[in-house]
Order: C-alpha cells, then sequence, then structure tokens
C-alpha cells in the first residue's frame, strides 16, 4: 500500500516514544516555529559547544510526520560538528526535494532515510521539514 | 434515506475519475469548497466561448449580451435569497465581501462608521474571514473587539447576550453554521438584541447559503456574504448582500473603473448601489456560472438538499458514536446543526488521519479549519472534519466509518 512508503515503522516509532523531547534548562538559543497551515509546532533548544552540537531538546504539537522527524534529527546531529549537521540538514533538505526519486544517503541520514517516502506527498514534506528548519535556524543564529 | 438525490451525482464529471489506491473519489469536504455540476463547468466555459466582453461598457453585440448575462446572474442570485435585485454585490470571494463592508464601515464618510469606544461583537466560532477583518477594523478605529463564548457542545453561549451587545455596540458579525461544529446559531436572538441598540448584523453564510433556503428579509440581517465556490459555483466569485437603504449611505471600499458617476482630477462620485461597490471589470463568467449553479440548486430544491444532508449527518454521528476512541467536535444531536461534523481519534493526529482517509479515496479536511482561536480554546490541534454536499449519499458514511477504523488499526490506536 502506498501508505507503507510514507508511513515506515521507524517513523511510528520515533512519534510513540520521541526521542530528546522535553526542553532542557540549557540552551544557547530557543526558536519556535510552525506551520500555518496545519498547525504543527516545534520550540527548539539547541546548546553548542564550540564548532560541535552539544544538546537539542525540543517539545512540539503535530502529526506523526512532523515530530517524528524532530526527533530524528535531535538523535542525529547530537554529537555532530556544525558543519556534518549542516551537510545532514543538506542531504535530508534534498530528500525531501526528490519526489520520490531518491531514498536517500544512509551514511549521512542514518534513520533519516525512513522518510525518503515523505518526498511523493507533497502536502507533508513542510512537516518533515518543521524540525528542521527551526534546527537551522537556531543554529545559523548561534554561528553566524 | 427518505429523500433520493442519486441521480444528480452522475451530473458531476469530477466523480468519474479515480483518486489515490485507485479508489473511487469519496469527496466529503464540500465544506472548504463544493464540487460543480456539468451546467456550471458549461455556463462558464460558454461565457468565453460565446459572449465574452466586459460588462457596461463597450457599443458592440457581445458587451450587450455580456452584461445581460451578469446582470441577470445578479438578479438570479437575488432572488435565491429573497433580496432585491439591486441589493446584491459581486466580490471575487466572502473573504473580500467581509473586508469591503469592514473597510467601508471603518470609512468617515460613511453612515454608519466605527470610531474609538465603538464595541465590535463576533463570536470565537468565527472562521478567520469574519474575525480578522473585524480586529483590523477595531485597530485602525480605535473600536473594541468583544466577543460571544461558545458553551462546551459547540453551540454559542448567549447567555450574557445583554453584555456582549451593549449600547455602544455597532457592529455585529456572527456565523450563520459554524464550519467547525455545523452549529447553526440561534440568530433571531441576536439580530433582535443587536437592534435593539441600533447595530448592524453581519451575516457570514458561507456555511448555510449552499445548504439550505435562506431569505434574508425573514432572517432580518443587514449584509450577508457568501462565496460562490460553495454553492456549486465557481471560485473567484461571491457576494455581498446589504440592505439597499444601508449600502446607500456606506462609501466604497475599492475604487477605480466602472463604479463612478462622474470624475475631475480633484475627485469622483460614485455610481448608484450595487455599481459603487464594484470597482473594475467584474468576475462575470464566474458570476455567470454562479447564476448556473443557482438554476442547478433550484431544481434539485433546497428543502430537499437539507434533508438529505440532515439525514447524512444523523447517521455519520450515530456511526461515529459507536466507534471507541472517537470524538465528536460539537453538537451531538441534531437540533439546530447542519452538515459539517468535526471529530478526533484518540491518540492519532488530524492531519495523519486525513492521510489515511485519503488512500481510501476519501477526502476530508483536516486542521485548524482557519479557526485558531477556536482551537485553542478547546486545547485541540485540530480536527477532522466531514462535510456534505447533495451529491453525497449514505455509502459515503459507511466508508467514511470503515476507513476510520482503519486508521485506529493502522496507528494501532485502541480497540
Amino acid at each position: 500500500m502506498e501508505l507503507d512508503s510514507l508511513y515506515q515503522e521507524v517513523i511510528l516509532d520515533h512519534y510513540k516514544s520521541p526521542h530528546h523531547k522535553g526542553l532542557s534548562d540549557q540552551k544557547d538559543i530557543q526558536v519556535h516555529h510552525k506551520n500555518p497551515s496545519c498547525g504543527d509546532e516545534v520550540t527548539l533548544n539547541l546548546v553548542m559547544d564550540g564548532q560541535v552540537v552539544k544538546d537539542v531538546s525540543w517539545d512540539g504539537v503535530g502529526c506523526s510526520i512532523s515530530m517524528a522527524s524532530v526527533s530524528v534529527m535531535s538523535e542525529l546531529i547530537i554529537g555532530k560538528s556544525y558543519v556534518q549537521a549542516l551537510a545532514i540538514f543538506d542531504a535530508f533538505f534534498e530528500l525531501m526535494q526528490s519526489k520520490g526519486q531518491s531514498s536517500g544517503d544512509e551514511n549521512l541520514l542514518e534513520d533519516g532515510v525512513a522518510f525518503a517516502g515523505v518526498s511523493k506527498f507533497p502536502a507533508r514534506i513542510k512537516c518533515a521539514l518543521l524540525g528542521w528548519m527551526a534546527f537551522k535556524d537556531a543554529s545559523t543564529q548561534v554561528m553566524e | 434515506m427518505s429523500v433520493d438525490l442519486s441521480k444528480y451525482k452522475k451530473d458531476f464529471p469530477i466523480f468519474a475519475r479515480k483518486v489515490r489506491g485507485g479508489n473511487p473519489l469519496i469527496y466529503l469536504d464540500s465544506g472548504a469548497t463544493s464540487q460543480k455540476p456539468e451546467s456550471v463547468i458549461s455556463a462558464e466555459a460558454d461565457f468565453y466561448r460565446t459572449i465574452n466582453a466586459a460588462v457596461h461598457r463597450g457599443a458592440h453585440l457581445l458587451a450587450e449580451e455580456a452584461s445581460e448575462a451578469y446582470e441577470s446572474a445578479r438578479a438570479n442570485v437575488a432572488k435565491f435569497i429573497g433580496a432585491k435585485t439591486d441589493e446584491v454585490v459581486f466580490t471575487k470571494s466572502a473573504t473580500e465581501s467581509l473586508n469591503m463592508i469592514a473597510y467601508s464601515l471603518g470609512n468617515l464618510g460613511s453612515t454608519p462608521h466605527i470610531s474609538a469606544g465603538d464595541e465590535i461583537v463576533v463570536s470565537e466560532m468565527e472562521h478567520h474571514a469574519n474575525l480578522i477583518p473585524w480586529q483590523q477594523l477595531a485597530k485602525r478605529t480605535g473600536a473594541k473587539l468583544t466577543w460571544f463564548s461558545i458553551t462546551k457542545d459547540g453551540r454559542l453561549d448567549l447567555s450574557d447576550i445583554s453584555s456582549v451587545i451593549t449600547k455602544k455596540t455597532k457592529i455585529v458579525a456572527i456565523t450563520h453554521q459554524s464550519n467547525v461544529f455545523g452549529t447553526i446559531v440561534p440568530l433571531s436572538e441576536i439580530t433582535k438584541a443587536a437592534h435593539a441598540v441600533g447595530a448592524l448584523v453581519v451575516l457570514d453564510a458561507c456555511q448555510s447559503a449552499p445548504h439550505f433556503s435562506i431569505d434574508v428579509k425573514k432572517l432580518d440581517v443587514d449584509f450577508l456574504a457568501f462565496s460562490g465556490h460553495k454553492t456549486l459555483g465557481p471560485t473567484g466569485v461571491g457576494v455581498l448582500w446589504g440592505k439597499a437603504d444601508v449600502l446607500e449611505k456606506l462609501e466604497p471600499a475599492l475604487f477605480g473603473g466602472s463604479m463612478v458617476d462622474s470624475v475631475t482630477m480633484e475627485s469622483a462620485t460614485w455610481a448608484n448601489v450595487p455599481r459603487k461597490f464594484e470597482a473594475g471589470v467584474p468576475n462575470m463568467a464566474q458570476a455567470v456560472g454562479l447564476s448556473a449553479a443557482i438554476d442547478y440548486l433550484n431544481i434539485v430544491g433546497m428543502d430537499k438538499i437539507f434533508e438529505h444532508e440532515q439525514e447524512l449527518t444523523e447517521q455519520l454521528l450515530s456511526g461515529l458514536s459507536k466507534i471507541s476512541g472517537v470524538n465528536v467536535v460539537g453538537p451531538l444531536d441534531m437540533k439546530d446543526r447542519g452538515g459539517v461534523i468535526s471529530f478526533t481519534v484518540d491518540g492519532v493526529h488530524p492531519h495523519d488521519v486525513g492521510q489515511v482517509l485519503d488512500q481510501y479515496g476519501i477526502a476530508v479536511r483536516t486542521g485548524h479549519h482557519c479557526a485558531w482561536p477556536l482551537m485553542k480554546k478547546l486545547n485541540l490541534v485540530g480536527t477532522t472534519r466531514a462535510s456534505f454536499h447533495l451529491y453525497n449519499d449514505s455509502n459515503d458514511i459507511y466508508a467514511l466509518l470503515e476507513a476510520i477504523e482503519k486508521v485506529k488499526s493502522y496507528f494501532k490506536v485502541g480497540k
């Protein structure tokens, strides 16, 4: 079923048991992003240690795709260098624009490749990108 | 079903197509926009094919015929809502209709006009289109925006009506039927209270005019707005109706060609109502398309459509009540409610509900339904909404109920 390409087990698992959810006390910056068309919202705290992403924590409300995506992203980028985290962001962003033609770079994206199917559902791409755009915004503000 | 409208579905070409999963289309999103019968599509296209010209200008046959078709459309719309022809203004949408009124009522040249200290009353269950224009008007003029609350079952709370509508109230802008709950508001109580203090009543009829018979005289409101595209008509045309004597004393909000009486380099005067509210070349083909939609609705019969939708609503409410973990947001009984049913599924976000339904060819609306303050009040991120029109039938209800069970098993929630 077409639906299974969208809702991979990984996504449903992260939706049910999200990682790094719950905002930490410590933060260099807090950003709040939302999708006005569907009402999904994410608040994200970022802690940088020099050039390294030391911690990401978040809270939010939204659909399985948006919540699982920010969970997977947090897992992926914590502990990575800022440069690596941006490369992962770019790879994920590109995957979302691929209209179902790419299965994603598993070396870079790990569990993130589970979102490959989302790119076939134009209305859901913004869901998958919500947390990622929040991280991009937060990290740009801290680093640049 | 005591009303059988099944023979009309074939008039809507869109139902010939297949949607996701190769499924036939089960369209339960008429609250967002309705589908169009062939007669409407043809009327709009035929305008371009045979009589296209700018109305009210030009000394040629096409201009005459186009003007005639456009003005006939106006007369048809007027008849549809029990109004006089000259009281009907064509706009591009109901949103534009409501914004225009809000602008005109903020113009110092209008009688009445809104000033600092005046109060504008809305309700917590307004669509953004009948909320934000009034927020903005209040902001521009220094007036105060106040509102009716809603009750737990999604009805208007009129228990404190005398403290909401006060001597300072100049405008009461209210929805006729909630686009989230389907609640039909007790209008006469509101119009009585409003008129007793000399306030004007603006009615958002977007969810009512397409589904049941409307008579502006009986409703006793001062303005009414509805959209063409929810009324089986084309996009790009909306209606603003106002009482003739009220419209006459208002300044227009849009200026340009066709709405003037005379113009000098320094100033201009306005044409009579309704022309002074229709600046520029109007959406002629769309107005003609809307007229065809009204002809179609009249053939089917608005009373039959209402009865049909009432039956479907009752069926769906009864079916939903039997599924555990499904909660209807809005009235659970049939008293004063139309064919709009919002619900939530425990443990599944509305967007995900909608996605699974789509896999079975079922089109619903999900999210906040352009009623964000209402969702916040209800502490909901959104709902899934099914809404009907004459082409829906019991099979659509069964398919929806069955697919909701599939949503639950897909996301492994409940029993």
